[in-house]
């Protein structure tokens, strides 16, 4: 499904990705941790080409992600992006967020594209606030419909950019839960996160990465968490740390 | 008694012919239609150059296009009004084929508004990258083009932060548009000015100019308010009360 073969970056001198290679299959859940700076959130973002590459190539279904003349709105309109500050557009209401893209990129008529936005809103529990602005909601609430924003456009996979670092402890449950929910019923995700239950419950993978944009570590997540003696160095330090408390 | 006796009587010369069938009252009416037409054609103008210099400012890769953009810019706000409205009438009138037949009103116009549209380009890229990028990247994910992207998420939330400077320079713009004077439209300024010279009344007719460029712009300043308390969303800013 995403096959990055060799992805390095550099913003100028400074590399923040070092040939990195990934291969996600469908309906996996692969979770990718690692210190600040590691460059996570860049390699997530080269999927989408939110960040563009300089070396290397990265596939989704087919599609050359790293190819000039591939159209980047076409290919981005079927690839879900959840952000860790949520970017719902404030002067739309939720519905509106929710159906814009499907009638403007989509081409879904307007009803259409309501039906299935207020489905999705419904299956992340806020059908109740369809007639709000977001910022009438709480963060846990704004994720919510940004989840449910990327799942109106029927995306064949969801990238989760740190969606629980900037919610409240109390909320970032409820965020998970959804989470959990599309794991399930086997979307294709992957997520950004330091939440290492959630890798733990749902994750079919665990990539860890280091300082650098270094992929050091990429194992199920039974390796990933069982042994952690076999892990690297480097690996053993982070998971004591985070793991401690 | 006598002395308010004196200041009524001293209005009067309002009623008078002016020699050509129209009294000085007319003539001010007219002058101020003319000093509101300018400032509104100056206006359009000056928001549709302004929207689209100040948008074409932003876009990154775009070498020549943001280096045009930004020597407009510099062009017309480097340099004087008053020079500006006498360069389009005394030299582009003079050296562009076919601008001799165009109206001194329509130059006007050009001047004012271009002028202003350099200032309103810098409020709009002032209030685009105002913007946190992630709005950009979240309207790009979901699959908007650049267009797309500066249509419906950029720009409906750059005019909202920039609705106060907004504000500010169409409320110039009226009071800009005295210069016109100087090229001999027919607006406030050059009715008071030449009804001073002939009823000597220089007092009551810059004391009634003052009124009328106060009270449009007091109009100006109330409709922005309005527009500013509709397009308010809910639930994001704390909003102060009016425009400033």
């Amino acid at each position: 499904m995403i096959e990055m073969k060799s992805v390095s970056k550099w913003y100028g001198t400074t590399q923040v990705l070092n040939d990195c290679s990934v291969k996600i299959n469908k309906g996996e859940v692969v979770v990718v941790c690692g210190p600040s700076g590691s460059g996570k959130s860049t390699l997530i973002k080269t999927i989408n080409a939110l960040e563009p590459i300089q070396k290397g190539e990265i596939w989704i279904d087919g599609v050359a992600v790293h190819d000039k003349a591939t159209d980047l709105p076409k290919l981005r309109s079927r690839v879900g992006m959840v952000f860790q500050h949520f970017e719902l557009f404030p002067h739309l209401s939720v519905t509106d967020n929710l159906i814009i893209a499907q009638i403007k990129v989509l081409g879904r008529r307007r009803d259409e594209a309501k039906k299935r936005g207020l489905q999705m809103l419904e299956r992340v529990g806020l059908i109740d606030h369809q007639h709000k602005f977001p910022g009438q909601l709480s963060g846990g609430q704004q994720q919510r419909v940004a989840i449910a924003r990327a799942l109106s456009m029927d995306p064949i996979i969801m990238l989760f950019d740190e969606p629980t670092s900037a919610l409240d402890p109390e909320m970032v449950g409820e965020v998970l839960d959804v989470m959990v929910g599309l794991a399930s019923e086997g979307m294709t995700m992957m997520v950004v996160t330091h939440e290492m239950g959630f890798a733990r419950k749902v994750s079919n993978r665990v990539i860890f990465m280091d300082v650098g944009g270094r992929i050091l570590e990429d194992t199920t997540k039974d390796e990933f968490f069982g042994k952690i003696e076999d892990r690297q160095p480097r690996t053993r330090e982070f998971l004591n740390k985070i793991l401690q408390y | 008694m006598a002395y308010w006796q004196n200041v009524w009587d001293r209005w009067q010369f309002l009623w008078d012919d002016r020699g050509d069938g129209v009294t000085y009252f007319q003539w001010m009416l007219s002058a101020w239609g003319y000093t509101v037409a300018v400032a509104a054609t100056s206006l359009v103008i000056a928001l549709v150059f302004g929207i689209v210099i100040g948008t074409l400012r932003t876009l990154s890769g775009h070498r020549v296009i943001s280096a045009f953009a930004a020597g407009w810019v510099e062009l017309f706000r480097n340099i004087p009004i008053l020079v500006q409205l006498f360069i389009w009438f005394f030299v582009i009138s003079e050296l562009v084929p076919g601008m001799r037949s165009v109206p001194g009103f329509v130059l006007a116009c050009c001047a004012l508004g271009f002028f202003t549209s350099a200032r309103i380009a810098e409020q709009i890229r002032a209030g685009i990258q105002a913007l946190p990028t992630g709005q950009r990247n979240a309207a790009y994910a979901v699959g908007f083009t650049q267009f797309q992207t500066y249509r419906y998420v950029i720009l409906p939330q750059t005019f909202r932060i920039i609705i106060p400077p907004l504000t500010s320079e169409a409320m110039n713009i009226v009071k800009n548009s005295s210069v016109a004077f100087a090229v001999s439209i027919p607006e406030l300024i050059s009715f008071a000015m030449q009804t001073q010279e002939e009823t000597s009344r220089g007092v009551e007719v810059y004391l009634a100019a003052t009124v009328l460029y106060a009270v449009t712009a007091l109009v100006v300043n109330r409709v922005m308010a309005f527009m500013e308390r509709r397009m308010r969303i809910p639930g994001l800013t704390v909003q102060t009360q009016g425009a400033h």
